[in-house]
């Protein structure tokens, strides 16, 4: 096919649907919606009416900025996944409504991703690349251009690691994968592409500053602090979870824990499906999505609170 | 030179093509769902999900033959479950001897194993299906219809319209710099690593002013007719009776097949 | 925001009122160069103006004033109505300008969307926007192409899509920039009809002599932000010393006409 030479490297990130459980699958869903939801509103009250057709041709860009590769060696080349470059020109909020569409895009028009997982594929290749390389970059952003040049080269390499790190997590939680060899062949391929990423970003960005320098100020305030918070944790959690995941326990083990786990909360003081034993359906496939809503609703209102905190706290 | 490879809408006027998008969304998605919701190894259950494919198939007039070759796209991804059948505990099956190392496959994880694949590969048809069926502007207004938030299909009607213009440009750079470039026809390139990045970095740079610009000028574009802000469209599509009674019958089997997944197939 | 009737604000008009109205406008870019130094320039109802002059004149910098995309100093009127912030929905359904560029123009997947694209801006109900859609597609010679993709069509049934674009709006002054740029004689010479045929008063900026000798009674020569000619385009195409200060060339139709 025409397309494959163009996603090879980057259709690991991809992931096709029935790959995560389907609670997972729904779970990720409700982060994404929440992040992208955010993300709408930031961007629309920075760019306004502009944002539609500013965000609908830069998607455009970085899915045809996709298709310059350059060759690294052995038959291999480099390929521009475009999260990191696009959070740090336009801005994280930008950037993750740019990379959503071009996630959505790929999976409705090219199946390039899985529809019911996309959910998924948005937080890896939108949210945590965002959060790394532009809440790392908010940290560097004062500082000279090569060092900050050097700065995103390690950061968008990590970012691809974080996403890699994220799938591997996904599909050892959802029993599609063991986390002994997941982990580490998600993290070794990615490790590859992610120099790829590394390179071509900070050549395109020093490209940028030699020829529009102004473009990169305006988009370094963009976010927030929290965007430095978020991009520590998230770094932190990679460097502590990728040596330790290896041994979890597997995922069709911790699958039946969560189901387990359920069970019994559903089960014990409170009913809160009545009929959730509808004879036919069987308790696993509805208790797995009961667990992806009910997680999701719990971090969807963990986060609703930090960020009402915050803001109360930036307005006393 | 146009890049119409990225379509693979199939133009045609049979009974699927004309169901309203909206059905097509909704029936496509719950089967994804409900494949997804199905348990291992239940093989009728999967065949019968194969077999509302078949039939949709021809009911579109789409060659299976397009449909599977369209679908090995998801088979690099096939690796990322390989381990199952020789991680997940279950009766040995087939040992392999890889130096002193001794791999066994148990049943339990080639159930799995092909279980996994066989729902994969099943949604994955179920939306090449989609696309081939019906043209990518309607499925954004179907989308609209089903209340995904205007923006989003705004920002994605915008990307699928300059996909084609900026694929275009990016490939008139590739083919500029190997005309420039003879050694990197061999595809190995000349300079070290780094330079050959900064020559595809400073095209991808190039492409991103230039994109930005051109966003600007869209802009111009849409306020000189008169855009303020809000993005205006028209109803396009209304449901017939015909387009509920397919999407209903197509959810009671969905139903069906997924009961009898989980009781007795 | 609400929609302005014509009736409502169009001041009362005395006998001929300039569709088109330009005094005095200057306009330098945020990077301070100055790309229109006094421009005043007059276009009357039904009249057909060629608008030419080197890279770079100011011509496209001129066009975006007339729909008030740029806001330069001076006087900008269009049939009566100042150029001003709160006038500008009704101007801009007053002002069709298409672009140079068909692919900044058609922005829209399918061309249906596209030539809805102004008219459904304008507050028009659905019944409206499907009439004038046909009957602009109609007039470029475009009807039946509603559905079709707009990457998927040639560079000249783009250039017609995109003038339908602003004929679906109504406008009382077609602003073309460049239409005939890039189209092969064929395709050129199916547009030079097309304009031919087209009722509305135009502006149309463009490096093609040939267009401006048969289409446009009337010429207007911009150079270096100001305009340096107006008039007849018979007498100005004969003017060989003022076409070569302004480096353009007589067609070459003329200069076989005039020797014999
Ligand atoms: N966005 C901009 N920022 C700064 N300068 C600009 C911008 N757009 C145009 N200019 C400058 O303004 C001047 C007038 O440009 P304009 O595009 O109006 O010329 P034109 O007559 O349309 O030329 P052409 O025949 O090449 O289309 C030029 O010197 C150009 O470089
Ligand atoms: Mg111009």
């Amino acid at each position: 096919m025409f397309m494959n030479p163009i996603f090879a490297d980057v259709l690991w990130l991809h992931v096709p649907d029935g790959f995560l459980s389907p609670g997972i699958a729904i779970f990720c869903w409700a982060l994404a919606l929440l992040a992208v939801g955010l993300a709408v509103r930031n961007a629309r009250e920075t760019f306004d009416e502009r944002l539609v057709p500013l965000a609908g041709v830069m998607a455009a860009f970085i899915f045809a900025g996709q298709m310059i590769n350059f060759p690294v060696a052995g038959g291999t080349s480099g390929h521009l996944v475009g999260a990191s470059l696009a959070a740090i020109v336009l801005g994280p909020w930008l950037g993750i409504l740019v990379m959503t569409a071009v996630i959505s895009l790929q999976g409705l028009l090219f199946q390039d991703g899985g529809l019911l997982v996309m959910g998924a594929n948005i937080l890896a290749m939108g949210v945590i690349p965002a959060l790394v390389t532009y809440g790392l970059y908010r940290l560097v952003v004062a500082r000279a251009w090569r060092t900050r040049l050097i700065a995103v080269a390690a950061f968008a390499w990590l970012s691809v690691m974080a996403a890699a790190l994220f799938v591997a997590l996904g599909l050892g939680f959802s029993g599609t994968s063991s986390f002994r060899l997941a982990v580490p062949a998600m993290l070794g391929i990615h490790a590859l592409i992610g120099v790829g990423e590394a390179l071509i970003t900070v050549a395109a960005l020093s490209f940028i500053m030699r020829t529009r320098p102004t473009l990169l100020a305006e988009s370094a305030e963009a976010g927030g602090k929290g965007w430095i918070v978020g991009g520590v944790i998230v770094t932190l959690l990679v460097l502590l979870l990728s040596p330790l995941a290896s041994s979890f326990p597997d995922g069709l083990e911790w699958v039946a824990e969560e189901n387990g786990f359920i069970h019994t909360a559903l089960d014990a003081p409170y009913q809160l499906l009545p009929d959730y034993t509808i004879p036919f359906f069987g308790e696993t496939a509805l208790s797995t999505i009961i667990a992806g809503i009910v997680g999701a609703l719990i971090v969807a209102g963990l986060t609703i609170g930090v960020v009402r905190l915050l803001r109360t706290r930036r307005h006393a | 030179m146009h890049i119409n490879v990225f379509d693979h809408y199939h133009e045609q006027t049979t009974a699927v093509h004309r169901l309203d998008p909206r059905v097509k969304v909704v029936v496509v998605v719950l089967f994804i769902l409900s494949n997804a919701l199905l348990p291992d190894g239940v093989w009728l259950a999967y065949a019968l999900m194969g077999l509302l494919i078949w039939l949709a198939a021809r009911a579109a007039n789409l060659s299976m033959g397009f449909l599977v070759k369209r679908s090995l796209i998801v088979l690099p991804f096939l690796l990322a479950a390989i381990t199952i059948p020789f991680t997940l505990p279950g009766t040995t099956i087939l040992t392999f001897h890889v130096g002193q190392h001794a791999l066994s496959m148990s049943d339990a994880g080639l159930i799995r194993f092909i279980s996994i694949m066989v729902r994969s590969w099943l949604s994955v048809l179920a939306a090449i299906g989609l696309t081939a069926t019906t043209p990518f502007p309607d499925l954004l207004h179907a989308l609209r219809h089903l209340h995904v938030p205007r923006v989003l299909i705004a920002i994605i009607s915008f990307m699928y319209r300059y996909l084609f213009v900026l694929a275009d440009e990016a490939l008139r750079l590739l083919r500029a710099r190997e005309s420039r470039s003879a050694r990197s026809l061999a595809g190995k390139g000349g300079g070290s690593i780094w330079w050959r990045a900064q020559v595809a970095g400073s095209m991808i740079g190039q492409l991103l002013l230039r994109s930005l610009e051109r966003s600007d000028r869209v802009y111009n574009a849409m306020l000189a007719r008169g855009y303020r802000g809000e993005l205006l469209t028209m109803t396009t599509h209304e449901m017939t009776s015909r387009d509920w009674w397919v999407g209903a019958t197509a959810v009671t089997l969905l139903l069906l097949i997924q009961v009898g997944g989980h009781t007795f197939l | 925001m609400p929609i302005q009737h014509l009736t409502d604000s169009i001041p009362a008009t005395n006998g001929r009122q300039p569709t088109l109205l330009v005094q005095d406008l200057a306009f330098h870019y945020p990077d301070g160069h100055e790309a229109l130094k006094g421009v005043s320039l007059q276009v009357a109802p039904g009249e057909k103006v060629a608008l030419v002059g080197p890279n770079g004149a100011g011509k496209s910098t001129l066009m975006l004033h007339l729909n008030g995309l740029l806001q330069g100093k001076g006087v900008v009127a269009v049939s009566g109505l100042p150029v001003e912030k709160q006038n500008l929905p009704l101007i801009r359904s007053k002002v069709g300008i298409v672009f140079q560029n068909p692919d900044d123009q058609l922005f829209s997947p399918t061309v249906f969307e596209d030539v809805a694209f102004g008219p459904l801006h304008m507050g028009l109900p659905e019944a409206d926007v499907r009439a004038r859609v046909a009957r602009a597609l109609a007039q470029v010679g475009m009807a039946g192409f509603e559905q079709r993709l707009s990457h998927h069509l040639s560079l000249g049934q783009k250039k017609r899509v995109a003038i339908a674009t602003v004929l679906s709006m109504d406008p009382e002054i077609l602003v073309l920039d460049e239409p005939s740029a890039g189209l092969d004689p064929r395709s050129r010479r199916a547009l030079i009809n097309l304009l031919r045929d087209l009722p509305q008063t135009m502006l149309v900026s463009t490096h093609d002599m040939m267009l401006v000798y048969e289409l446009f009674p009337r010429t207007v020569i911009m150079d270096e932000g100001v305009v340096v000619a107006d008039g007849a385009t018979q007498e100005l195409l004969h003017d060989a010393a003022l076409l070569e200060a302004h480096g353009l060339e007589r067609p070459y139709l003329v200069t076989v006409t005039t020797a014999g």
